[in-house]
């Protein structure tokens, strides 16, 4: 039973990882007023252009540099994924077309772009694309800890160095949003556009520069998804389930009730039911319809979205102009 | 050089319009350092728009504004700031999940890491020095509309404001709390801030300022020490000299008792009275004046009668049916007193919000009151083009066409289309909320005219109104409303403006005496 | 005072300011409109010029033929008119101003009852089965969009993230039959294959004395494609109608427009969005019966097609007009079609089938963009200001 409990446990928190990744970057968008449907487009877009850019690099050169291929993966993953955030402002927020139309067509655009570039750029329609040396090098353990603390090393320390990033980031992303006077702003514009705008913030950059730092973070999700998950192999068949895995971000975020730290734990029972399938036969030998048990997460988002309106609690519900447009009244 | 000095902000010859109406007109007028100034008027008369282009929210069209005698331009509310200008508007910007702390330090610029116990200490040295009561860690949901308008004040002298100045800062107040205001108010005049109020409550005036501004219709009347004033002379000020407007007005014809309203009371989100003990009654063939200063019930009054508002145990509105029946409106919505058969037609002030569907043509709003006519799953159509046709030719409309957007209309036309659809359906008794407000005189006319057709056809006519000169000149009878209560009903044709300017500002206390 | 120093900021280049009473006559707006599609069927083509150094007007050309040329055109057609019904269903909601994203959900669900019925029902007549699928199918996507409209009436629940949610939840149940149903085997295939039980053309198919297919002779009536776009065809008829000219229809214009409105005239917002919720999904349901009885015969999670969203934009697009959103499914789908015989036929020099989404991602993104030219202008700053002003 523990013989499968811990391979359980690896998978549940490296997938807790990377949705935690994933959602922080939704929330940072959100928490500045815009619902951002986008993102799963977000993520595939990430996802392959930070793949084509490694898996270019490692065919170019002799011998790979581990330094250089991880900041070009993450560069360029976080920059493709910004422009995408770009576009869903300015058409958001510059030219005022609603924002769920916007974020879909994204979602749409996103996925085809991303599906379009990896098959013009690495011929992934022919067959599974590998790119081993960036697997390597993104799954690279933690020398002395990885190895000699027993149990603890096996469910703490046996994971690539994005795992540690990401919750590094969502600790960061927290105190930025409590501590910071940016990030004050930045709530004050989520939650009354007009009154942040009356004490001289500009609703419009704030927006603009969370849709483009938050949607960088998706992508930084994308290239953790496919190194991790994908064992740096590439497919196009591929892009779809990070688009689902997307949905599953967007899922997270109400979750969590939009609090940075609450991710780190919401995206850890995410993660146990999604993966409950794989791992409760063996170890209980109770069988779980997988599709029943990958429901879940939706299932317990719905409840959670129906309690904190119930309660009517303020410090639970989403940033109140999520999903509004804001224009300051004509002068 | 000396007087020079004492003077805190000059207007020179300040003009705004709004379209081609005038809200300020040529205004030059002194505010001087270091006193409590009353803006007084009535509605509209521009004390609002004159502050908000001292405070940044608008730019004046002509004219200067000096600030220690230098020309100053003040685009946003940030240059007001920067020049120690602050305003505390009716609508509080405040964010509500965050603490006092957090919206007092929001947007102001400083060190990137927020300095909670820093700004903490120095809201409640603020508190200490003038007498304020808040908790910095408490969240604005939390707050009573006093200590939400408190907080507003301190996060305005966070700020470093010199000036400071409160929009109708006692409409929401209670008396113990107005107190409060006036002595903290007090305070701030001897640490050396210039306080401007805009009001139109002539004791509250009488009780803190210094001096007394009064602008009219747009335009600066004069400023009067407030030791040599009093409300006899403010009234007269304020409301001007009658001006003779050529209403017709036409002797009531064996009135009728139409609708009494009895006991009515009706409470605000926040749990305040707005509506205490309201009693009347309305007769068929007259038109019954409503007047008071904005927000003191008018609303919650017409709309309780429509079955729109929710209201307390023990009020009654009566409805005397032409055919002798008497029904109680109270609890019920507007559809269960449509199909009561009580002719009660309702023009809101909120026309294009309430009145009317702005994104439908003058027949998708025929048909609001007609649409469920016929029997079958279809709504009524022939009837509300004709009805739109009817209304177009005999009250002038002009529209493209009848399928126009009426939000597309100008207001006087949207207004005729309101006023024709609800007097097309045959009422008993019609109600009328500012009918005449932003129209221009030749629409205003044919609306008074509407009205008295109506009134001699018998029809009980309620009209809100806030023109003092149309109120004497088209009324009847005159209720005024102060605070929430009758203050008194006079007669329209021996009223004067006076009389009823005073009414709306002075609540007579229990004994019916008046508390000067 | 230090602070009386106050830089005289610069008013902006330009600003944004709405047309307000002064709206666009509406053939300037549809001039945008198309101004706007005929740049994007631009870009598209220098991207493709780009991408296989395709010419132009060779493109337009394989686009045409793609789309509606012989042997192509019937796909575009059906495909036009999944994306239509599920447009035309979540016309009444988005009217009403409730962001319906559900859609998907809908279609699915209606799918998996119609299944259902197919599948364990197999022992009455053909006529019933169809029946019953139909109506399972319609209470089922009534139902699934129901429920978010029920916590939105009661408790303001927000309704883009509870239908959002609602879609995987849908996806899963899917997934849960599909693999249930196809038990060891390697894929589920048609259902009642041999019986074609529950499948449209059992209404008119006949059989001899063995249970075998009698050959009969082709026409539109025994053909399935045609009677699944034609009931798509009476069904958005029947939509504009009821928008157009029922009590119904008008109260929920009165709604969308202004629920202070509505409850002046006496209308109960809450009832009117119950009510609408249930038709949106209703007929979503009933797109997920045309599909499973008419085209799959099976359930897939791409019963959909993928068009649960595409529809939101189509709906958005065409202001609640049932009839522009045939011509918007119409554009949408021919590009779709276009863009795959383009793969087809260009695939070998590096034209992916995903372009398509691609191009169909620009044409949306330009299309969309063009109203916000339709509704604001841009003010320039008047240079002549700028002198007063130094």
């Amino acid at each position: 039973m523990i013989e499968n409990l811990i391979p359980w446990l690896q998978q549940g928190f490296k997938f807790a990882a990377f949705l935690a990744l994933a959602a922080l970057g939704e929330l940072l968008i959100e928490k500045s007023g815009s619902l951002n449907l986008g993102t799963p487009g977000t993520m595939c877009v990430g996802a392959a252009t930070g793949f084509i850019s490694v898996y270019r690099y490692v065919a170019a050169v002799e011998e790979p540099n581990a330094f250089v291929l991880i900041v070009l993966a993450l560069g360029v993953s976080f920059l493709s994924a910004m422009l995408m955030g770009a576009l869903y402002s300015f058409f958001t927020v510059t030219l005022r077309i609603n924002q769920n139309v916007i974020g879909l067509i994204i979602t749409i655009f996103g996925v085809g772009l991303a599906k379009f570039l990896s098959d013009y750029f690495v011929k992934s329609t022919s067959g599974n694309v590998r790119c081993d040396e960036a697997h390597r090098v993104f799954t690279a353990k933690i020398p002395f800890l990885s190895e000699e603390l027993g149990v603890v090393s096996k469910v703490l320390f046996n994971y690539g160095f994005m795992f540690y990033l990401s919750i590094a980031l969502a600790v960061v992303v927290a105190l930025f949003l409590n501590r910071t006077r940016t990030g004050l702003n930045l709530r004050a514009v989520g939650e009354n556009p007009a009154t942040a705008d009356a004490a001289g913030i500009s609703v419009t950059r704030y927006r603009y520069l969370a849709a483009c730092i938050g949607s960088g973070l998706v992508g930084l999700a994308g290239i953790f998804c496919t190194m991790e998950f994908k064992s740096g192999a590439w497919a196009v068949a591929d892009i779809d389930s990070i688009e689902a895995f997307g949905w599953l971000a967007v899922a997270l975020v109400i979750f969590a009730l939009w609090k940075p730290m609450n991710l780190l734990w919401g995206s850890l029972v995410f993660s146990i039911c999604y993966w409950a399938y794989m791992y409760l036969p063996k170890m209980l030998g109770i069988n779980v319809p997988t599709d029943l048990a990958q429901m879940l997460p939706y299932v317990i988002t719905i409840l959670v979205l129906i309690v904190t309106n119930l309660r009517k609690n303020r410090e639970s519900q989403g940033p109140a102009a999520l999903g509004q447009s804001y224009f300051r009244e004509e002068r | 050089m000396d007087t020079q000095n004492k003077i805190a902000v000059s207007f020179r010859g300040v003009t705004k319009t709004f379209g081609s109406v005038y809200a300020n007109r040529d205004v030059t007028m002194e505010i001087h350092k270091g006193e409590i100034l009353s803006l007084l008027g009535e509605n509209g008369s521009g004390k609002t728009t004159l502050m908000n282009m001292l405070s940044g929210i608008y730019c004046p069209d002509a004219g200067e504004i000096y600030l220690d005698g230098k020309q100053v331009t003040i685009r946003s509310p940030q240059d007001a700031h920067a020049l120690g200008i602050g305003m505390i508007h009716q609508h509080f910007k405040l964010v509500d999940v965050f603490t006092a702390a957090e919206n007092v330090l929001l947007g102001v610029k400083g060190r990137e890491i927020l300095n909670v116990a820093e700004a903490t200490e120095k809201i409640n040295t603020i508190c200490r020095t003038y007498g304020f009561e808040i908790d910095p860690s408490m969240k604005v949901y939390d707050m009573t509309v006093s200590q939400k308008q408190t907080l507003e004040i301190v996060k305005a002298l966070y700020r470093g404001a010199n000036i400071l100045i409160l929009d109708e800062p006692t409409a929401v107040l209670t008396p113990q709390e107005t107190d409060k205001l006036f002595s903290v108010l007090r305070e701030m005049r001897k640490d050396g801030k210039t306080v401007i109020i805009i009001t139109h409550k002539l004791h509250e005036v009488l009780a803190v300022s210094d001096r007394v501004a009064i602008l009219r219709k747009g335009e600066y009347v004069d400023t009067v020490e407030t030791a040599t004033a009093n409300e006899q002379i403010l009234t007269e000020l304020m409301v001007g000299q009658k001006v003779e407007l050529n209403i017709e007005r036409p002797a009531p014809e064996n009135p009728v008792l139409r609708l009494q309203v009895e006991h009515l009371t009706v409470k605000g989100h926040e749990g305040e009275t707005v509506l205490e003990d309201v009693s009347f009654d309305a007769y068929g063939g007259e038109i019954l004046g409503i007047a008071g200063i904005s927000g003191c019930g008018q609303k919650e009054l017409l709309e309780s009668i429509a079955g729109l508002q929710h209201v307390e145990a023990g009020s009654k509105v009566l409805y005397d049916a032409p055919d002798g029946t008497k029904e109680d409106l109270i609890g019920k919505d507007p559809k269960k007193i449509k199909e009561l058969g009580v002719a009660l037609s309702f023009v809101p002030e909120d026309r294009l919000g309430m009145g009317l569907v702005g994104g439908m043509g003058m027949v998708g709003n025929m048909q609001l009151r007609n649409y469920t006519m016929r029997k079958s799953i279809l709504a009524e159509i022939k009837h509300s083009k004709e009805l739109a046709e009817q209304i177009r030719e005999e009250l002038g409309v002009v529209t493209p066409s009848l399928n126009t957007p009426v939000r597309r209309l100008s207001g006087g036309n949207v207004q005729k289309v309101l006023v024709g659809r609800e007097i097309a359906s045959a009422p008993a008794v019609l109600m009328t909320a500012y009918a005449v407000r932003g129209l221009d005189i030749g629409a205003s006319y044919t609306i008074y005219h509407l009205l008295n057709k109506q009134k001699a056809k018998g029809v009980a006519v309620i009209f809100v109104g806030e023109d003092l000169d149309v109120l004497v000149a088209l009324c009847d009878r005159i209720m005024v409303l102060c605070d929430g209560k009758v203050n008194g009903i006079v007669d329209g044709r021996t009223a004067t403006k006076e009389e009823i300017g005073y009414l709306m500002t002075n609540l007579k206390t229990e004994g019916g005496e008046s508390n000067g | 005072m230090a602070e009386q120093t106050v830089k005289t900021k610069k008013a902006p280049l330009f600003h944004i300011v709405g047309r307000g009473r002064g709206q666009l006559p509406a053939y300037l707006a549809w001039g945008i409109r198309v101004g706007a599609f005929l740049l994007a069927l631009l870009l598209n083509a220098a991207f493709v010029y780009l991408v296989v150094q395709v010419d132009p007007l060779t493109f337009y050309q394989t686009m045409l033929k793609g789309a509606f040329g012989e042997g192509y055109l019937w796909a575009t057609v059906k495909g036009a008119a999944k994306l239509l019904c599920i447009a035309v269903a979540l016309a009444p909601a988005f009217k009403m101003r409730f962001w319906n994203i559900g859609a998907e959900g809908q279609v699915l669900v209606g799918g998996i009852a119609a299944a259902i019925i197919m599948f364990y029902c197999t022992n009455l007549p053909p006529v019933v089965i169809i029946l019953l699928m139909a109506v399972c199918s319609i209470i089922a996507g009534g139902l699934w969009g129901l429920l978010p409209a029920v916590f939105k009436a009661k408790m303001d629940a927000n309704e883009t993230l509870f239908t959002l949610m609602m879609n995987y939840i849908a996806m899963n149940l899917v997934n849960y039959f599909y693999y249930l149903w196809r038990g060891p085997k390697t894929a589920l295939g048609k259902i009642n294959q041999t019986t074609h039980r529950g499948w449209l053309s059992s209404l008119w198919e006949e059989r001899d004395a063995n249970g075998f297919l009698v050959q009969q002779e082709e026409s539109l009536f025994t053909n399935s494609d045609f009677w699944f776009v034609a009931i798509i065809i009476v069904i958005t008829v029947l939509m504009f109608f009821y928008l157009k000219y029922t009590k119904q229809g008008y109260e929920i214009a009165v709604v969308g427009e202004s629920r202070n409105t509505a409850r002046y005239a006496g209308i109960s917002v809450n009832k009117v969005m119950l009510r609408t919720m249930i038709i949106s999904g209703a007929v979503c349901g009933l797109c997920g019966f045309l599909v499973v009885s008419s085209q799959s015969n099976t359930i897939s999670t791409s019963m959909a097609g993928g068009y649960g969203f595409t529809a939101i934009i189509v709906a958005w697009l065409s202001k609640f007009n049932t009839f522009t959103m045939a011509g918007v499914s119409v554009l949408i789908v021919a590009l779709e079609k276009g863009a795959a015989q383009m793969a087809n036929q260009y695939g070998s020099i590096g034209f992916s089938p995903a372009a398509a989404d691609v191009m169909i991602g620009i044409m949306l993104l330009l299309i969309v963009g063009s109203e916000f030219f339709i509704h604001y202008k841009v003010a320039f700053r008047k240079k002549t200001k700028e002198v007063a002003a130094v």
